[in-house]
C-alpha cells in the first residue's frame, strides 16, 4: 500500500529550473518545492517565498545571551557573594564587558542554529522525497522541481503535459509507502 | 540619467521577474572610454562540471584509505602521545616538571596556548569575514581551514587547562557552584578568557557543522555501506536540498559569519588583554589587541598554507585550489605580516616617545637583552620572511611558498615567546629577574600537540567531505540561473 506524494520532473541546468519555477508559479501552484544541489540565486524571488525568519531567532537568542551575562555578573559579583576588587563598585555593565559580549555571540550562534533547525523542521530523516529513486542526484548535479497531490489545482493528466511543457525531463510519481 | 535608471530597472527585472528583458545597460560614457577588458580568473580550473567535483571530493571519503594515510596516521598518533604522556607525568609528579617558575610564571604554557589560539583565526577570517567581504575564492579553502580552526583552539585548550595546576579543578573556571560558595571574579582578564575561548570554541564548532550539514547528506545519499548511510544520515539532519532548507540555510550561515567576525576580532583582544591589563613594562600597551589579531590571522594563513599545499598535491586537487587561490593566500599573510612588522616598529616608537625608563629597557632588552636570539628569530620569519610574496615567481614557487608558510609558523611562536618571556623575566627590580628554560617535559607536550592536531586532521581528511561542496559549486559558472549572462 502506498500514497501517492507529487509528482517530480527533473531539470538539468540552474537556468531550466529557474525559469521554469517562475511558470509554475504563475501557473497558480502553491503546494510544490525545488530541490537543488546548490543555493540557486534568485530561486527565492522565483518561487515566490519572502525572507528567511531566522534573525528572529539570531536576535531572540542574541538578547537572552546579553541578559544572561550581565545577570551572572551581577549576581555573582555583587549580589550572592559581594567581591571588593580595588575598591571599586560591585557591579558596573563595563567591566563584564567581555563576559556578556560573548554571551550574546554564543547564545546568537545558538539561536541560529537551532533557528535553522526548527524553521526546515529538522531533524527528519523520513520524508516521502526521499522515496525519488534518483534523488541522491539532487546533491550532485540535478534539479527536481515536485508538485504535491495536496497541491489544489494538482491534476494527474495536466499536471504531467504542463512540466513537461517547462521542460522537465524524466517525469516520475513519488509514491509514499504506508505501513500496515 | 536616463541610462542610469535604465541599469536599475534591468538589476530589478533580473532578479524579480521571469521574464528578461534585453536592455542595453551599457552607459554611453563606455563606449567613447573603452575601458580595458576585465578578466575574471575562474575560480575552478578546466571547466568541471559539478559532477565532477562531487565525485571528487566524495572519492576522498568513499575511496580506499590511502597507504600514507596509515603512516602519517600512525606517526601522528605516536607524536600525539608526547602530550599524553608529559601531561601524565605532569599530573602525577607535580607542576614542578615544567621549567616555568618565579619570576617566570608562564613560560611555555601561555606561550602555546595563545600561538594554538591564533592558528585557527584564519579558518574563521576566511570562513566568516572573507564570506561577508564576498570573496568568492574562499570556497575551496574553508572547509579546511575551518576544521584547522577547531583542532587548533582544542590545541590550545589543553595549556591553559593544565597550567592551573591542579587539573581536576579547572572547573572551578566556569561559573559553577561549588563547595567554597565563591564565584569567579570577572574582571580578571583571565576569566575573560574562560569565556573568549569556550564560545570561540563553540561557535567555531557550529559553524564548521552547520556548513557541512548539506554535504553530509550527499554523502548519505551516495553511500553504499549500512554504517555510512546511517551516520551520515544523523549527522545530516535529514537534510533534502529543498530550497526552502537553503534559504534557511544561506540566511543563518550569513549570520553566523556576521557573528563569527566581531568573535574572532573579540578573543585575540581578549588574548591581548592577558598581557595588557598588566601593568608589566612591554606588555601594558594598547596596541596589544590590534597586533595579536594581525599576528593571529598571519599565523593562521601560513597554517593554511602548510595544510593545504601538501593536501593540494596529494589529492590533485590543483583545479579546485588553484594558483590563483594561492597568491590570494600569500597576499593575505604578506598584508598581515607586514602589519605584525609595523606593530613591532611602532611599539619600540612608543617605547621611546613614552619616555617611560621601564618601558624603554623592556623594548631594548627584548632585542639585545637575554633573549636577543628569540627576538631576531621571531623578527626574520615574520617581517623578512613574508616580504618575499611580494614576487610573482616566488609565490608561483609552490615548495618555497611552503617553506615559507613554515617560517611564518615558527616565527609566530617565537613571537608569543619573546612578549611573555623578555618582559616576565626582567621586570622592575633587578633582585628578582632569572632566566627561564623549558624542560624536557615542557618540549615533549608541546611537540605532542602537533601530533594530537594531526592525527584531528587526519581523520578529518579520511571521514569528513574536505570542501565544501555545494559552496564551490555555487562558484562556478553552471550556477548562475541567468545562463551565464551578466546581471
Amino acid at each position: 500500500m502506498d500514497i501517492k506524494y507529487g509528482l517530480s520532473a527533473t531539470f538539468n541546468s540552474a537556468k531550466d529550473l529557474y525559469d521554469a519555477a517562475g511558470k509554475i508559479r504563475s501557473e497558480g501552484y502553491t503546494n510544490w518545492e525545488c530541490y537543488t544541489p546548490i543555493p540557486v540565486h534568485g530561486l527565492d524571488a522565483q518561487m515566490g517565498v519572502g525572507r528567511s525568519k531566522v534573525p528572529l531567532f539570531t536576535l531572540a537568542g542574541g538578547i537572552t545571551g546579553f541578559f544572561t551575562g550581565m545577570l551572572i555578573v551581577w549576581y555573582m559579583n555583587s549580589f550572592d557573594y559581594p567581591l571588593i576588587v580595588g575598591g571599586k563598585p560591585y557591579f558596573s555593565p563595563i567591566y563584564p564587558f567581555p563576559v556578556f559580549y560573548e554571551l550574546t555571540i554564543l547564545f546568537a550562534a545558538f539561536g541560529t542554529l537551532f533557528g535553522m533547525f526548527f524553521l526546515n523542521g529538522l531533524p527528519r530523516h523520513n520524508h516521502p522525497v526521499f522515496e525519488h529513486p534518483n534523488f541522491g542526484r539532487t546533491g550532485d548535479d540535478r534539479y527536481l522541481v515536485v508538485i504535491e497531490v495536496e497541491d489544489p489545482k494538482f491534476d494527474d493528466e495536466e499536471t504531467k503535459s504542463f512540466l513537461k511543457e517547462l521542460g522537465g525531463k524524466s517525469l516520475t510519481m513519488i509514491r509514499e509507502p504506508v505501513m500496515n | 540619467m536616463v541610462t542610469r535608471v535604465g541599469i536599475l530597472e534591468t538589476h530589478i527585472d533580473m532578479a524579480t521577474l521571469s521574464e528578461t528583458k534585453e536592455i542595453d545597460a551599457q552607459p554611453e560614457i563606455m563606449s567613447k572610454v573603452k575601458p580595458a577588458p576585465w578578466h575574471d580568473e575562474p575560480l575552478v580550473l578546466n571547466k568541471r562540471s559539478f559532477h565532477w567535483v562531487t565525485e571528487k571530493i566524495c572519492g576522498i571519503v568513499e575511496g580506499k584509505t590511502p597507504i600514507w594515510w596509515w603512516w602519517c596516521f600512525i606517526i601522528a598518533l605516536f607524536v600525539a602521545s608526547f602530550t599524553g604522556m608529559g601531561l601524565l607525568y605532569l599530573v602525577s609528579t607535580g607542576v614542578g616538571v615544567w621549567g616555568n617558575n618565579n619570576p617566570v610564571n608562564w613560560g611555555w604554557a601561555i606561550v602555546n596556548f595563545v600561538f594554538w589560539i591564533g592558528i585557527g583565526h584564519a579558518g574563521t577570517l576566511i570562513s566568516a569575514v572573507l564570506c561577508l567581504l564576498k570573496q568568492k575564492w574562499r570556497t575551496s579553502i574553508n572547509r579546511a581551514s575551518e576544521a584547522m580552526t577547531v583542532f587548533a583552539v582544542l590545541c590550545a585548550g589543553i595549556f591553559p587547562l593544565f597550567h592551573v595546576g591542579r587539573v581536576w579543578y579547572a572547573w572551578w573556571l566556569f561559573p559553577l557552584p561549588n563547595a567554597n560558595a565563591i564565584w569567579p571574579q570577572f574582571r580578571s582578564p583571565l576569566e575573560w578568557d574562560v569565556f573568549a575561548v569556550s564560545t570561540y570554541a563553540t561557535v567555531s564548532i557550529l559553524f564548521w557543522y552547520m556548513g557541512m550539514i548539506p554535504d553530509l547528506a550527499v554523502l548519505r545519499d551516495r553511500a553504499t555501506q549500512t554504517w555510512r548511510k546511517v551516520v551520515y544520515g544523523i549527522f545530516s539532519m535529514g537534510w533534502r536540498n529543498a530550497n526552502n532548507h537553503w534559504r534557511n540555510f544561506e540566511m543563518a550561515y550569513l549570520l553566523l559569519a556576521g557573528l563569527s567576525t566581531p568573535l574572532v576580532l573579540s578573543v585575540h583582544t581578549i588574548v591581548s588583554f592577558d598581557f595588557a591589563v598588566a601593568n608589566l613594562p612591554g606588555w601594558h600597551t594598547t596596541i596589544f589587541p590590534p597586533y595579536f589579531v594581525a599576528g593571529a590571522i598571519f599565523s593562521g594563513f601560513g597554517m593554511v598554507l602548510t595544510l593545504l599545499l601538501p593536501l593540494r598535491a596529494v589529492f590533485g586537487l590543483h583545479d579546485l585550489i588553484t594558483q590563483n587561490h594561492i597568491n590570494n593566500m600569500c597576499k593575505i599573510t604578506l598584508a598581515t605580516g607586514s602589519m605584525v612588522g609595523y606593530a613591532y616598529s611602532m611599539e619600540f616608537f612608543i617605547a621611546w616617545y613614552g619616555a617611560n625608563s621601564y618601558e624603554g629597557f623592556a623594548f631594548v632588552n627584548r632585542a639585545f637583552g637575554n633573549y636577543w636570539w628569540a627576538y631576531w628569530i621571531m623578527v626574520s620569519c615574520n617581517v623578512i620572511c613574508p616580504q618575499l610574496f611580494w614576487f610573482r615567481a616566488i609565490r608561483e614557487n609552490i615548495p618555497l611558498v611552503w617553506i615559507i608558510s613554515i617560517f611564518v609558523n615558527i616565527g609566530m611562536w617565537f613571537e608569543r615567546f619573546v612578549i611573555a618571556n623578555t618582559t616576565l623575566s626582567r621586570d622592575f627590580l633587578p633582585s628578582s629577574w632569572g632566566y627561564y628554560s623549558p624542560t624536557i617535559v615542557d618540549i615533549f607536550t608541546f611537540t605532542g600537540t602537533f601530533g594530537f592536531f594531526s592525527v584531528l586532521f587526519l581523520l578529518f581528511l579520511r571521514f569528513l567531505p574536505l570542501m565544501p561542496m555545494a559552496e564551490v559549486k555555487s562558484v562556478m559558472p553552471q550556477a548562475d540561473p541567468h545562463g551565464g549572462k551578466v546581471h
